[in-house]
């Protein structure tokens, strides 16, 4: 099914997404990979308060390309998710409601999503080129030592994804490959 | 003796890093057309068409197709009449990497060290394989290797017993792990026999093989036509989305082993596999 999204997502914009909806994100969502993850995990270890707020926010798992003169980007698909499992629970648990990347994710990934009713979509990997025109303004917020790894904040114009694991933790890798599979 | 100045692998280097960052090679887009006509699933076919649709913005509009622009792996095949001047050859290869991620506005992805993971800012290093051959002339092979895939590749030690059999087995196991994660459909690259680091390097330099094109030993072009197959009833499907096509292709290369060993490595590639050769 598609649908069009306003964000921030609320609890009732979550409770209406189904695991396989074809859905198109508008507004704002924030970038952060692999080294801000660990930054903001040892910030929260250490009672310091977070670059943003992530209560309500949605998280795009992304390092882009450089952008080339007049683009607001360059290149901006979706990284690997599972790599972010470590630290998306806690994530989670303080109210960080959407997550984009690709690729599976843990058990505990997927529990935090139903304790938290949040809801983890997928972007076509590979596609980073199709997907930069989606998004019409980055601004880095935070950690701009990091490079490619600063903490961006996108505004996104419908934004492709593909809800993967929705708030009742129905998963549509799972159910998807099934559908296909003749071994 | 033919001398050749470094500067020059300088230059191609560097836009061989452009080139296989913003255009699909030949062989990859006979592939996805083909993957775009047989795919069963109706989400595999829209993957599919925004795949196609990433690849025209990117030679359009000069925005490399991944934004992972991976780390350079580069092979040289040095002619052993080739006599290098005006400078260290690895910094040439250096230099041509660095200009080629700077000035072609590539995503910078190389840290310094695995552990203190400081981004040297240029790409640089590359991962450089030499192998001295016959002749003058210098053939460069770069492919960018992006670690969506590349962290879903592994390496079996298996035993001579295992046969065939265990090298499917591997190779099947290697691809349901790697399953969405490895941007479907996959190109995988098999290396069977060696040593432990010998068949992995069998298996980075067969993913540069073009897809379609099979081994010239009986037994290993059967064998690739039957991991593609059975690849592709996994259901994993482009995207991981569910679908029949989940692999474009299956390259293996063998090389002789020890009487107590059968090393199989499975390097992963998603479906981008880029690859660009140029002869200097």
């Amino acid at each position: 099914m598609e649908k069009k999204i306003s964000l921030p997502l609320t609890e009732e914009i979550i409770s209406d997404l189904k695991a396989g909806d074809y859905v198109y994100l508008t507004g704002t969502i924030y970038t952060a990979r692999d080294a801000a993850h660990k930054r903001i995990d040892e910030a929260l270890n250490n009672g310091v308060e977070l670059p943003v707020d992530i209560k309500g926010q949605t998280i795009y798992y992304m390092g882009p390309s450089p952008a080339r003169e007049g683009r607001p980007i360059g290149s901006a698909g979706p990284t690997t998710a599972s790599r972010m499992d470590k630290y998306a629970p806690r994530l989670l648990d303080l109210g960080l409601k959407g997550m984009i990347g690709k690729g599976r994710r843990s058990e505990a990934v997927k529990e935090a999503i139903v304790r938290n009713g949040a809801v983890y979509f997928a972007a076509v990997g590979g596609a980073g080129a199709l997907l930069s025109k989606a998004i019409v303004s980055s601004e880095v917020v935070a950690y701009d030592d990091l490079g490619t790894e600063a903490i961006r904040k996108l505004e996104v114009v419908n934004f492709p994804v593909i809800v993967v694991i929705d708030k009742d933790g129905n998963n549509l890798y799972d159910i998807a490959q099934v559908q296909f599979n003749r071994e | 003796m033919r001398e050749i100045n470094v500067s020059v692998v300088t230059d191609n280097i560097k836009e061989l890093c452009i080139k296989a960052n913003h255009f699909l090679s030949p062989d990859m887009t006979c592939a996805l057309n083909s993957a775009c006509e047989a795919e069963e699933s109706e989400l595999g076919k829209m993957v599919l068409g925004s795949l196609k649709e990433n690849l025209d913005i990117a030679a359009s509009d000069m925005i490399p197709i991944c934004q992972d622009t991976g780390m350079a792996v580069v092979f040289m095949n040095v002619g052993q009449e080739v006599h290098f001047v005006g400078g260290n050859l690895e910094d040439a290869i250096n230099e041509g990497v660095r200009r080629g991620y700077v000035d072609g506005f590539l995503r910078k992805s190389v840290v310094s060290d695995p552990i203190e993971r400081v981004n040297t800012k240029d790409n640089t290093p590359a991962v450089i394989h030499y192998n001295i051959v016959p002749g003058d002339s210098v053939e460069i092979t770069l492919a960018p290797k992006g670690f969506g895939s590349e962290n879903m590749s592994k390496v079996y030690m298996l035993k001579p017993a295992d046969g065939i059999e265990g090298v499917k087995n591997a190779v099947l196991s290697a691809v349901k792990d790697a399953g969405p994660n490895a941007c479907p459909p996959m190109v995988i690259g098999v290396g069977i026999g060696g040593t432990f680091e010998k068949c992995a390097l069998l298996a980075k330099k067969a993913l540069t093989r073009p897809a379609g094109e099979h081994s010239e030993i009986p037994y290993v072009k059967a064998l690739e036509e039957e991991l593609l197959r059975r690849i592709n009833k996994t259901g994993i499907g482009p995207g991981g989305l569910g679908g029949t096509q989940t692999a474009f292709a299956v390259n293996v290369l063998t090389y002789p082993t020890h009487i107590a060993g059968l090393p199989v490595a499975v390097n992963i590639c998603c479906h981008v596999n880029r690859h660009v050769s140029v002869t200097i």
